[in-house]
């Protein structure tokens, strides 16, 4: 006791008995960290790694949205850790902007942690102690990247993630396919952390500090402003997956185990959402209109790749992967429409495009990561991720596949979930173009408006191929007709989210409320008054008698009429029912390979855009016995920039080993050349 | 209050109930043009009749969401209807969705009739789904497109609010409005499973789009599923007369006006249904492959009308 002085003695009991949502946040980042570590004292035993420590990772993500929610409303807070290099603090900070993306990370990786818990087997790849050693530490990583408030941490966190996650993609190492898919996952992370930390050098203007809070109050001149955005731009697209740096993606996310893609796809893609946003409107004190115009674009492209590549994939998680792409994408216009109404200082505006992209990264976090475990499950219990070999799996896996279906209705972007709510913002915000001064720009809005609108709709026939290929229809293997349905742990995950779903699909008032801690941070206005003007029923974008649209009265009506329906017509007439074969036009011969395929469901769009696509075809000749037929529809970008570059520094490389001739009296010759050179260079 | 849910009430069954005679005086009207006598426009009251009365065959391995589906895709129509004005602006519930929301609604209808489409695993089924999605997924950002024009004009996308501001002001001729008028047609005859892009009548297994979808459903099933159709039909017609030709849509709170709404509209869906019968008369049924290019025709008109807002 005489040991610990009062001053510490005082802060001690402050965090124990009247805890700052900070201190909670750091509490679970330590119980995270302590659960990983934990796992490695038993690291075979699935009963104590499944069934005590993820679940209690999920309570820990409870605790962590619980304390982000606080933690939005409340004042911004800060703490120093000493930890780190001696004179070289961790720095960190919670603010509104942070705190709702660590209520994003808490509310969607509790439903994937419980999953977990009942999802990892023993027989795949690294043990369930090591999983869950990489799984909580990259839980934490990721915490610790929205709270850092200094470059130092945030790069050290970033890159924990990186690591982890690499390795959590890994963890079925032994398959040629998935080592090089981290490969690629890595190189490409790495390659945008490079663009990160170039960022914060030139925002750091020279001072060699590298706290937040230095960075805000230097101010850039345009070109280095741009500079900074452009570099963090392409830094943490390289992470979200904006175009051109989007092809980790479709490889690593079937290469992971599915509860990892799903909190990657859900959560991490987010952690760069939040760093753009942070460095765009936060750190940097000026935006200019291009980078508006430039995110909108590049945006609108990101979106329409990714859901025409998605249209045409096989694999059902390669799918959700391009679908992420097309959602990053809608994210994007969404930052450079708030990016173009601020520079134009129209701040209601900007505040409402900005919250419509902070409302569809929640939602893509709660649909995304549903959708992801529901591959996971079937994978298990089909052993199969063709969609050319899956099938009604409606009639043997029902849990799944009801709880699959809202998340399908979710992303399709349908009325009353919560997919439709974010669109419908961001459209609102897009027919608030006319405001625009400038007519270029306001010709130009309209037209990214109804591209978005065609990605969007190209979303529902994903969706519909998706769903209909996986759970409807005959099996297309007979043994699909005994696949088992999800255990009890792994429905409460996939119900947890889908929940998610339907909670901020219907309450969109009370979800803009809260965001208006987040919008007046970045933009100095606010959505949330405007939004409850008509009361919560209605939400609202700007007047009521604009627009307003009301998810719970929309649902009552729904099942209101369906129950009317279904009474008038069962009390008018009768319920009498039989069953047949099915009678397809009168066909006799119906067996489960004439069904649709995936392929065949893509051809229409491989048809149609043809030029987005490479394609290669390999046609039988007509004389042939046993006719196969291959077509692929690859990636274009992949030869145009990836396969060039890839060359070159082969080729580099190959020059500069000319330099390299394994005697070493030569090596300690250019040593000796490098230091005359520096000894002379620096006279 | 009550003269406003009477209102609502009121107009959402007007279309309910009358959106079969729509569809029967189109296929009457069809048939003259066609010098045949035609079964009169009563006819689809007494298919649904008939379709009501027979016992229901399933498929052996047809799940919930097949028997739930027809539902689904009625209450949606339903709902639509009592969105749209159609004689009168009164209506409570418009508030609940605006013009997206009724984008969505549609969605959400085909959405669940493909899914249902796909859920017996027949060849037609999954064909008809495909080919349905792929027509829809081009239609509705065109249709979207169509419905931000009049909304930016209004600077509303609320329907009722539309119908007001383009009724009850004096006159401007805005040429965007014509051509989303001209792109609204084109939408709505795909949207519909008409010809040129699908048509009604055929089950050649090369052509049928939205039939293929609903081979396998009979009875009641089928009888709701074939009044949806009327009743999208009816509302699709709806939404066009309040968007390009809203004169005499009586407003909020006028009784006096409400009498002649009700005849101007029968007079404008009789009208539009023998334009649409001619229309189908006239043109032929376009290739799988050509319905991309129509949409994508209607989709330009509507995103140009909206630049000529601009300008």
């Amino acid at each position: 006791m005489v040991l610990l002085s009062k001053p510490i003695m005082d802060s001690l009991t402050a965090i124990l008995f009247s805890p700052l949502p900070i201190d909670v946040m750091l509490g679970v980042i330590v119980l995270w960290i302590a659960l990983g570590v934990l796992g490695l004292f038993a690291p075979l035993s699935l009963r104590f790694v499944g069934h005590v420590l993820f679940p209690l990772g999920a309570v820990g993500g409870l605790i962590l949205a619980g304390a982000g929610l606080i933690g939005m409303a409340a004042r911004p807070e800060t703490a120093v850790l000493v930890l780190g290099l001696p004179g070289l603090p961790f720095h960190l900070r919670l603010d509104a902007l942070s705190a709702f993306f660590l209520v994003l990370l808490g509310a969607v990786s509790a439903g994937i942690s419980i999953y977990s818990a009942g999802y990892f087997r023993k027989d795949e790849g690294t043990s369930p102690g090591m999983h869950g050693l990489l799984y909580h530490f990259f839980l934490a990583a990721m915490a610790l990247v929205m709270l850092a408030d200094d470059a130092y941490l945030f790069m050290v966190a970033w890159e924990t993630m990186a690591l982890s996650s690499y390795f959590l993609v890994t963890s079925n190492h032994k398959v040629p396919e998935i080592r090089r898919a981290g490969f690629l996952y890595l190189l490409i992370a790495h390659l945008g952390a490079i663009g990160i930390l170039l960022s914060f050098g030139v925002m750091q203007g020279g001072h060699g500090d590298y706290t937040f809070a230095t960075m805000r109050t230097s101010h850039l001149s345009e070109f280095w402003a741009s500079a900074t955005f452009l570099l963090a731009l392409f830094g943490f697209g390289a992470k979200a997956g904006i175009l051109p740096l989007h092809v980790w993606l479709p490889e690593a996310h079937p290469a992971a185990p599915s509860p990892v893609s799903a909190l990657m796809s859900g959560v991490m893609l987010k952690t760069a959402i939040y760093g753009l946003l942070r460095v765009t409107f936060d750190l940097l004190q000026t935006q200019l209109l291009w980078w508006g115009v430039l995110a909108l674009l590049l945006g609108l492209l990101t979106a329409l790749f990714g859901v025409m590549f998605a249209a045409v994939q096989t694999d059902m998680k390669r799918l959700l992967a391009y679908s992420s792409i097309e959602n990053i994408g809608i994210i994007l216009v969404g930052i450079g429409l708030t990016l173009i109404f601020h520079v134009y200082a129209l701040g209601a505006l900007a505040a409402l495009a900005l919250a419509a992209t902070l409302y569809h990264c929640l939602n893509h976090a709660f649909f995304k990561s549903l959708l992801f475990l529901v591959t996971g499950t079937v994978l298990h219990s089909t052993r199969e991720r063709s969609l050319g070999k899956l099938g009604g799996l409606i009639r043997s896996m029902p849990w799944v596949a009801w709880l699959a279906l809202i998340g399908t209705l979710a992303m399709a972007g349908l009325p009353p979930l919560n997919g439709f709510v974010s669109e419908w913002l961001l459209l609102q915000a897009f027919l608030a173009t006319p405001s625009l001064p400038s007519s270029y720009l306001s010709m130009l809005v309209p037209v990214e408006a109804a591209a978005v609108v065609l990605a969007i709709a190209l979303a529902g026939y994903v969706m519909v191929k998706f769903y209909g290929v996986i759970f409807l229809g005959q099996p297309r293997e007979a043994r699909l007709a005994t696949a088992h349905d999800a255990n009890w742990l792994e429905r409460i995950g996939l119900g947890w989210l889908a929940l998610g779903c339907i909670a901020l699909g219907l309450a969109p008032v009370f979800v803009l409320l809260q965001l208006d801690q987040v919008t007046r941070l970045l933009t100095g206005h606010t959505v949330g008054a405007t939004a409850a003007q008509s009361g919560w029923l209605f939400v609202v974008a700007t007047t009521p008698e604009h627009a307003s649209y009301s998810p719970l009265l929309f649902l009552l009506g729904i099942l209101a009429l369906l129950l009317l329906t279904f009474v008038l017509v069962r009390k008018l007439y009768h319920g009498r029912m039989r069953r047949g074969p099915a009678w397809d036009c009168g066909y006799p011969q119906q067996t489960a390979r004439m069904q649709d395929t995936a392929e065949g469901f893509g051809q229409p769009i491989k048809q149609i855009f043809e030029p987005f696509f490479r394609i290669e075809r390999q046609m039988p000749s007509p004389f042939d016995a046993h006719p196969h037929y291959q077509g692929k529809a690859e990636d274009k970008l992949w030869y145009a920039l990836y396969l060039p570059i890839a060359r070159l520094v082969e080729r580099i490389s190959l020059k500069m080993s000319t330099l390299q001739h394994g005697r070493i009296h030569i090596y300690l010759l250019y040593s000796l050349v490098t230091l005359l050179f520096l000894l002379l260079f620096t006279r | 209050m009550i003269s406003s849910i009477f209102s609502q009430l009121f107009q959402t069954l007007l279309i309910v109930v009358l959106a079969p005679l729509l569809l029967g005086w189109v296929n009457q009207c069809r048939a003259w043009l066609q010098n045949k006598r035609g079964a009169g426009v009563l006819q689809p009251y007494r298919v649904l009749h008939k379709l009501f009365h027979k016992d229901a065959v399933l498929a052996d391995n047809a799940s919930s969401l097949f028997r739930t589906a027809p539902y689904i895709q009625f209450a949606c129509m339903v709902l639509v209807a009592s969105i749209v004005p159609m004689v009168a602006t009164d209506l409570p519930f418009a508030a609940a969705a605006d013009v997206i929301a009724l984008v969505g609604l549609f969605a959400l209808a085909r959405l669940f009739a493909a899914l249902a489409a796909m859920d017996i695993g027949t060849a037609f089924g999954s064909m008809g789904a495909r080919r349905e999605m792929l027509v829809a997924s081009l239609a509705e950002p065109a249709l979207l497109m169509i419905l931000f024009t009049p909304a930016l004009i209004a600077h509303s996308t609320s329907l009722t609010t539309i119908v007001e501001a383009l009724a009850h002001r004096e006159f401007v001729l805005y040429p965007s409005l014509a051509f989303a008028a001209v792109a609204f047609a084109m939408v709505a005859l795909a949207e519909n499973a008409r010809i040129p892009v699908d048509n009604p009548a055929t089950h050649l297994e090369l052509t049928m789009i939205h039939e293929a979808m609903i081979l396998e459903y009979s009875a009641r099933h089928l009888a709701l599923i074939e009044w949806a159709s009327a009743i999208k039909l009816s509302n699709y017609s709806a939404i066009g007369i309040a968007l390009f030709l809203p004169w005499g849509i009586a407003s909020a709170g006028d009784w006096n006006a409400v009498p002649l709404a009700l005849a101007v509209l029968f007079v404008k869906l009789l009208l539009g249904g023998a334009g649409l019968a001619l229309l189908e008369t006239l043109s032929a049924k376009l290739r799988i492959f050509r319905a991309p290019e129509f949409l994508g025709t209607a989709f330009l008109l509507a995103v140009l009308g909206m630049l000529m807002l601009e300008l």
